[in-house]
């Protein structure tokens, strides 16, 4: 790969760039929707995880000590919210609009002014959902915020939730919407502007995998947003969809949720497989291995992911058949998840490998995303699940895939692509710092949550029985520890926001490949007007 | 139970160190580190195939694990400076999807069997139909044996005393509904050592007999777990879902289970304890409770106001403290202390009303209590919480309450 367009844009540099409060509130520039992307999901991981200090204050010990059952349950359901819909994903959104279109040498996606409004919803949507919050905590009267879980099961959501619900609902349609329009934007930008010679399969597996995440969010996120106008209808307009008593069906919510549900939980992982894709090689001076059977992979995990929603539901009283079923669906997805974990070890097999704060999380990812993985192979055995569901194995499980696995590799791309970003090499003291007291201290929360799971203690409880008070203390110290760590992490994005550090050369790491690493650093306002050759 | 923080760190830091594999002997004996088998042949099972998963996954993790350590050590950059570049190799790709595909196999086989099992509720001689509520269990003995009329019924409520878990240290905001502001900063009780799991009336049911509960709920959807019983099933409100359990011979003791499925507020504070007693003791007790329901509700008359006080203050705080606050302070239901409605002589036929006919979220309270509790209860609620009121309502009263 090669190109001759780099330095010839440097000359636009300064002439479109606007400035001040306009630059961003109107800005039709990937790079820095990607910027405004990246810093709202922070924020929002910084709230959501607040909301978890609160979760985990309670249950420092037995006994209903700081706040009130009903807000507990307030702070679970949030924190759910914001940690998936406003983290996570608009993380990976960020991710994709800052380098899908530096990595097939495209001057930018192929929609900027949807790209402008599919951003800028997202700040309105949260200030509805937090403000339920905020109301709920401040406001006369103290009405409830959304209590229902962030999976939102009728009837509790429905017939029996808070006037909030609506926020609620309104909330969901924004980000489904923002989220619609970015995934649209992705798939146009990948099929229309990909520089000459830039074939499907000579891209980076960050951009298969995100190609694949944007038809996923297409299929859908209109299924969620029929799920809530569902809840809607039968909250104000007289319809039964979800009600038993008007012939309807609580479980058909379920379905309906599970199946945005489970691709969803695709969607906020398979980028993450891009990302370590891209880092392992860099740092393992050695091509990936299996590049092809990475994008197969790829795509038969986010297939399969249609027809496993139900293992969500097990207790719900399937019949048999059907229960049989999803188990045996569910227990496929591990071949493809395993292909792609054996790839990475036979990536990094007979490499020459440094342990630069990349590769240092990337490797994280891998053995925890497999802990995390192993623990979804056990609850996909259905008779098994029916003593796990519903419990803190559960939680453990999710959160060492979307924890140690989706934010691992997040903070894994950020701290690969900030000298891109903002060319300033990512403070090292604070970066080895921010690393090593998340690692250890997200195990400390998170596993032994597997413990008190498998003793019997359900999730979503705000005050639990005496066995279970020693085991979840410890949850507490490890949950206020990696809370406290990300701190770190702020510290070392705001220093190289204000350029302070060590300046970083267009290819800071040695073994990276990629047209990402062709143009200076920081990446120019506008890059590749004209496009590279790739050969 | 009542200790420091620095107490439990070290108490949780030995339980770390030598809970090991050993089992507790009851679940509500300090946690273990795996999964309860339980007292059911079929509880048994399903933790032998836990086991077994278990030692599959892990030898999997530790195999992916042990290779990418070995690889940090033998490939970083200092000691093999020049990578190779190889990047497929058909064998080894085909190798592992092939071999995971058979593990699964092997997996599938004896989960598909375990599965049946779970599902046969066939040929069962008690049936029980279990009915979750906010947030409380009631239990309707439906069949047993030949006999198709049984018509015993009674819910089953948290036992445990608010004062045990109201332990507020913050007042204001962040404690928003029911605020238990006299609370703040007063040593709690000790707490049971079966806090938060015993229950009023316990679900009794007989050893050596198939029992099939079947499981519905109300309002919203519940989950009805008892871990030794080796599984969950959802209470969903218009459907009825089955589940069965057969606890041997020798077993007899009370077993504990949760809510295993968000339903509110109180989710965590509706407790499920089955107490299986032998056969004998099972036939003396329905025969015994189906006199009771057959003779009709108990009447006699409150010897005095402290009777009925004190009789009043154990309905509350299980039935009515939950929504109403422990100290009538309100909460979700509406307050008690010094308001109009508990105070005032007007108020009372309607306070009557309310327990028996229900009022909007309020449900009503006559097949959950008898007339006596209900007459108890509303006494307290007119004299306790400083209301003083001196008025003494009789199980007639509430009996010929229409």
């Amino acid at each position: 790969m090669s190109t001759a367009a780099a330095t010839h844009d440097d000359h636009h540099d300064h002439h479109h760039a606007p400035t001040g409060l306009k630059r961003w509130l109107f800005s039709t520039n990937h790079k820095d929707i990607g910027t405004l992307y990246l810093w709202f999901s922070f924020a929002m991981f910084l709230s959501g995880g607040f909301l978890a200090m609160v979760i985990r204050a309670e249950l420092l010990e037995p006994g209903m000590q700081f706040v009130d059952p009903e807000f507990f349950n307030q702070m679970t359901t949030v924190h759910g919210l914001v940690m998936v819909f406003g983290a996570v994903m608009p993380a990976t959104v960020g991710l994709a609009n800052w380098m899908i279109p530096l990595m097939i040498g495209a001057p930018d996606m192929a929609l900027p002014r949807m790209n402008n409004w599919s951003f800028w919803i997202l700040p309105f949507a949260f200030t509805i959902l937090i403000g339920s919050v905020v109301m709920s905590a401040f406001g006369a009267g103290n009405p409830s915020a959304p209590n229902f879980g962030w999976t939102f099961y009728a009837p509790l959501s429905t017939k029996y939730g808070p006037a909030s619900t609506d926020l609620f609902i309104l909330s969901v349609h924004m980000m489904g919407i923002s989220s619609i329009m970015g995934a649209i934007n992705v798939v146009v930008t990948v099929f229309n502007m990909r520089a000459p010679g830039m074939t499907l399969m000579k891209m980076p597996l960050f951009v298969w995998t995100w190609l694949i995440t944007a038809f996923l969010l297409i299929a859908v996120i209109p299924v969620l947003a029929g799920a809530v106008t569902m809840m809607l209808t039968d909250r104000h307009f007289g319809t039964s969809f979800f009600d038993a008593a008007g012939g309807g069906d609580p479980v058909l919510f379920q379905h309906v949720f599970w199946f945005f549900g489970h691709p969803e939980v695709y969607i906020m992982i398979l980028p993450s497989f891009g990302i370590v894709s891209a880092i392992i090689p860099a740092f393992a001076r050695k091509p990936l291995f299996g590049y092809a059977s990475m994008v197969y992979a790829t795509a038969s995990i986010a297939l399969l992911s249609f027809v496993v929603w139900a293992h969500h539901m097990f207790t719900v009283g399937m019949p048999l058949a059907g229960t049989l079923f999803f188990m045996y669906m569910t227990m496929l997805i591990s071949v493809p998840t395993g292909v792609k974990v054996f790839n990475w070890v036979a990536t990094m097999w007979r490499g020459s490998m440094t342990f630069e704060l990349p590769m240092k999380w990337a490797i994280a990812f891998v053995v925890l995303f497999t802990c995390g993985g192993l623990s979804g192979l056990m609850l996909a055995i259905t008779p098994v699940d029916f003593q796990y569901h519903d419990t803190y194995f559960v939680v453990a499980h999710f959160h060492y895939v979307l924890v140690t696995g989706a934010i691992f590799s997040i903070f894994a791309a950020a701290y690969y692509w900030l000298p891109k970003w903002s060319g300033i090499m990512p403070n090292k003291t604070l970066g080895e710092l921010h690393f090593w007291n998340s690692l250890i201290s997200a195990n400390l929360l998170f596993f032994p949550m597997h413990f008190v799971g498998l003793a019997g203690m359900p999730r979503r409880y705000a005050d639990y029985a005496l066995q279970f008070a020693d085991y979840n203390f410890w949850i507490s110290i490890g949950g206020f520890w990696f809370g406290l760590s990300q701190l770190l992490f702020l510290a070392v994005t705001v220093l190289c926001a204000m350029k302070k550090g060590e300046k970083a050369p267009a290819k800071p790491w040695e073994g990276a490949e990629g047209l990402e690493w062709e143009v200076p650093s920081p990446a120019p306002f506008h890059t590749y007007d004209t496009p590279p050759v790739v050969k | 139970m009542q200790s420091t923080l620095f107490h439990r760190a070290a108490a949780g830091l030995t339980s770390l160190m030598i809970s090991g594999m050993t089992f507790a002997s009851d679940w509500t004996e300090r946690s273990d580190l795996d999964l309860r088998p339980g007292v059911t042949q079929v509880s048994q099972e399903v933790q032998n195939l836990h086991t077994t998963v278990l030692w599959i996954v892990t030898v999997i993790g530790l195999l992916v694990c042990g290779l990418i350590l070995f690889s940090m050590i033998r490939h970083r950059r200092s000691k093999n400076p020049n990578p190779s570049t190889f990047h497929e190799n058909v064998f080894f790709e085909v190798l592992w999807t092939v071999i995971p595909f058979v593990i699964l196999i092997a997996m599938a086989v004896p989960a598909t069997r375990v599965l049946v099992q779970l599902d046969d509720t066939a040929e069962s001689e008690l049936t029980v139909k279990v009915t979750g509520y906010r947030w409380k269990w009631s239990y309707e003995y439906l069949t047993y044996e030949d006999d198709n009329d049984i018509g015993v019924s009674f819910f089953s409520n948290l036992a445990t005393p608010p004062e045990q878990y109201n332990n507020p240290v913050l007042s204001g905001g962040l404690f928003p509904y029911g605020t238990a502001k006299d609370l703040v900063g007063k040593d709690a009780p000790e707490k049971d050592h079966n806090y938060n799991l015993e229950v009023d009336n316990k679900l009794i049911i007989p050893s050596g007999q198939k029992v099939r509960f079947l499981v519905t709920s109300d309002d919203v959807i519940h989950s009805f777990w008892v871990p030794d019983f080796g599984g969950k099933k959802d209470a969903i409100p218009g459907f009825v879902n089955e589940t069965w359990a057969l606890v041997p011979e020798g077993k007899e003791g009370t077993y504990y289970g949760q809510c295993a499925e968000l339903c509110g507020k109180n989710h965590a504070f509706m407790p499920i304890a089955v107490e299986v007693v032998t056969q004998d003791e099972f036939k003396t007790w329905i025969t015994e409770e189906k006199e009771k329901a057959a003779s009709g509700p108990d009447l006699t008359p409150f010897a005095g106001i402290d009777q009925a006080m004190e009789e009043g203050k154990q309905v509350y705080d299980s039935a009515c403290a939950l929504c109403h606050g422990a100290n009538g302070e309100g909460g979700i239901g509406l307050a008690f202390a010094g308001t109009e409605f508990a105070t005032k002589k007007e108020h009372l036929n309607e306070h009557i009303d309310v327990l028996v006919n229900g009022r909007a979220a309020m449900p009503n309270f006559k097949a959950q209590l008898t007339p006596r509790q209900i007459a108890a209860v509303i006494t307290y609620e007119r004299n306790a919480f400083g209301n003083d009121t001196g008025d003494l309502i009789q199980p007639a009263d509430v009996n010929d309450h229409e």
